[in-house]
């Protein structure tokens, strides 16, 4: 991670690096444990069949954490995340690929508006927004 | 089975009690925020923010010293190890809440958006406590999943010093599901099987129509006795009620009589924009389909377009209507 963005040099419609999320068991499994999140579901594949996915599916704490780290790793260390807000969409599911984009919507008096996308396969897992606020002044 | 309207009636009256109504007491988080716990989220998340994990970097941010990552709000007061046995009977109103709708049929759930404002980062030795209220219960709404009730519960959590830290909004849909979701073959847990389009319900008054088009013809439904043309198909005559009903074959001609283009949500299935049209045949009835073969901006009303039968990679074959060349 490189120095934090600056928020004199971010533009409206500036758009983010993309990045690819390889979604692994681990990932899924590993994200709802480090959530404290034991729904079966996100670690029990049997679970997740009984309910007619084919594979236990992400939960919602570790897309939040995604979405937010998609933006920090961005905005960098000095970046303040004041909030986010999402919405879910398609389930995200081990062998696939979560493709995040982001583009800047707002950028007022230090404050950034980032709306993020995630997209796996099916559509989109998420479409957010982040609120940061980053560093002023040289 | 659906619910009669006095079985519905007496359901939302019960729902109604439930708004406005606090969960349960207080929730204290088990652990206080804590660096193995970070650095476990920053592991699943692969999260390298040196403001979580880096004492040394992390002083010299504007954090002055290691913080939790915001998104673990949440975490810090989950129930935990006992959320993987279920739960049979409910420990609080929003489960008994849930139970009631799962008793009358409503046995789907999804979270559908979540929000959460961060008042100020958390530190190692802060220790979290969540309350949270029933903020509102939607009016029975049909969704791509089937009908159901959008639930919000409302979120705040505090500190050691009772000063809010943060707060969160959750909505999730409880809902009858519409049909059973298709498990994929993937017995070697590769990517899953993409979904295709929604079937239509066929019944008793419609199946035959589905079944000409999969023959490869756009029927409309007429009336053998006094002529009328009916679409959607229907079990008797609008204009005469008789019962003899035939079909004929539409040329498939038509005009644009209106249309929108569908963007969101961009469900599985389907090829989005979605241009959905309601397309006026020269035999007199209307149709809803979509336009395809052009580009959105370019569909007007009035424009003249041709049915073709459409066939999907997994056979289901429906009309679809194209610019008349
Ligand atoms: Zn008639």
């Amino acid at each position: 991670m490189s120095a934090s963005i600056r928020f004199d040099d971010v533009k409206v419609g500036q758009e983010l690096p993309p990045l690819d999320v390889p979604l692994t068991a681990a990932i899924v499994v590993g994200g709802a444990i480090a959530s404290r999140d034991y729904t079966p579901v996100h670690h029990d594949r049997g679970a997740a069949q009984a309910q007619g996915l084919s594979d236990v599916i992400m939960n919602i704490l570790t897309t939040n954490g995604y979405v937010s780290r998609y933006v920090t790793d961005w905005a960098g260390p000095d970046a303040r995340v004041r909030g986010l807000e999402v919405k879910l969409g398609a389930p995200n599911m081990p062998g696939d690929t979560m493709k995040m984009t982001g583009r800047v919507t707002s950028a007022e008096n230090g404050s950034v508006e980032v709306e993020v996308v995630g997209k796996n396969g099916w559509g989109n897992h998420v479409e957010g927004t982040v609120t940061v606020d980053l560093p002023t002044g040289a | 089975m659906p619910l009669t309207p006095e079985q519905k009636k007496e359901l939302e009256a019960q729902l109604e009690t439930f708004v406005g109504k606090p969960i349960g007491p207080a929730k204290a988080g088990r652990d206080a925020v804590n660096e193995p716990m970070i650095r476990s989220w920053c592991d699943a998340m692969g999260d390298a923010n040196p403001a979580y994990l880096d004492p040394a970097a992390a002083k010299d941010s504007v954090h002055g010293g290691i913080v939790a990552p915001p998104a673990m709000l949440q975490a810090w007061t989950m129930i935990g190890w006992d959320m993987h046995r279920g739960y049979d009977e409910p420990t609080n109103e929003e489960q008994r809440l849930h139970k009631l709708l799962t008793d009358n049929g409503y046995t789907g759930v999804v979270g559908t958006n979540t929000a959460q404002g961060y008042t100020r980062y958390l530190r190692p030795g802060d220790t979290v406590t969540a309350e949270t209220v029933i903020e509102s219960i939607s009016e029975e709404k049909a969704t791509a999943l089937g009908i159901g009730y959008f639930i919000v519960t409302r979120t705040t959590f505090s500190d050691q010093d009772a000063e809010e830290v943060g707060w969160m909004t959750f909505r999730v849909l409880k809902y009858i599901p519409a049909q059973q979701p298709q498990a994929a073959a993937s017995d070697a847990g590769g990517a899953p099987a993409v979904p295709g389009r929604i079937r239509p319900p066929m019944g008793h008054d419609n199946a035959w129509w589905w079944n000409a088009v999969a023959d490869g013809i756009l029927p409309i439904q007429t009336c053998n006795a006094c002529g009328a043309h009916h679409h959607p198909p229907r079990p008797m005559c609008g204009e005469c009620r008789s019962m003899d009903l035939g079909f004929i074959e539409s040329t498939g001609q038509g005009t644009v009589h209106t249309f929108t283009v569908i963007r969101h949500p961009q469900f599985p299935g389907y090829d989005f924009p979605i241009l959905a049209a309601l397309i006026d045949l020269e035999e007199g009835v209307r149709i809803v389909s979509n336009v395809v073969g052009c580009d959105p901006g370019d569909v007007h009303i009035g424009m003249a377009v041709e049915a073709f039968i459409h066939e999907d990679e997994d056979g289901f074959k429906l009309p679809l209507f194209r610019p008349v060349k």
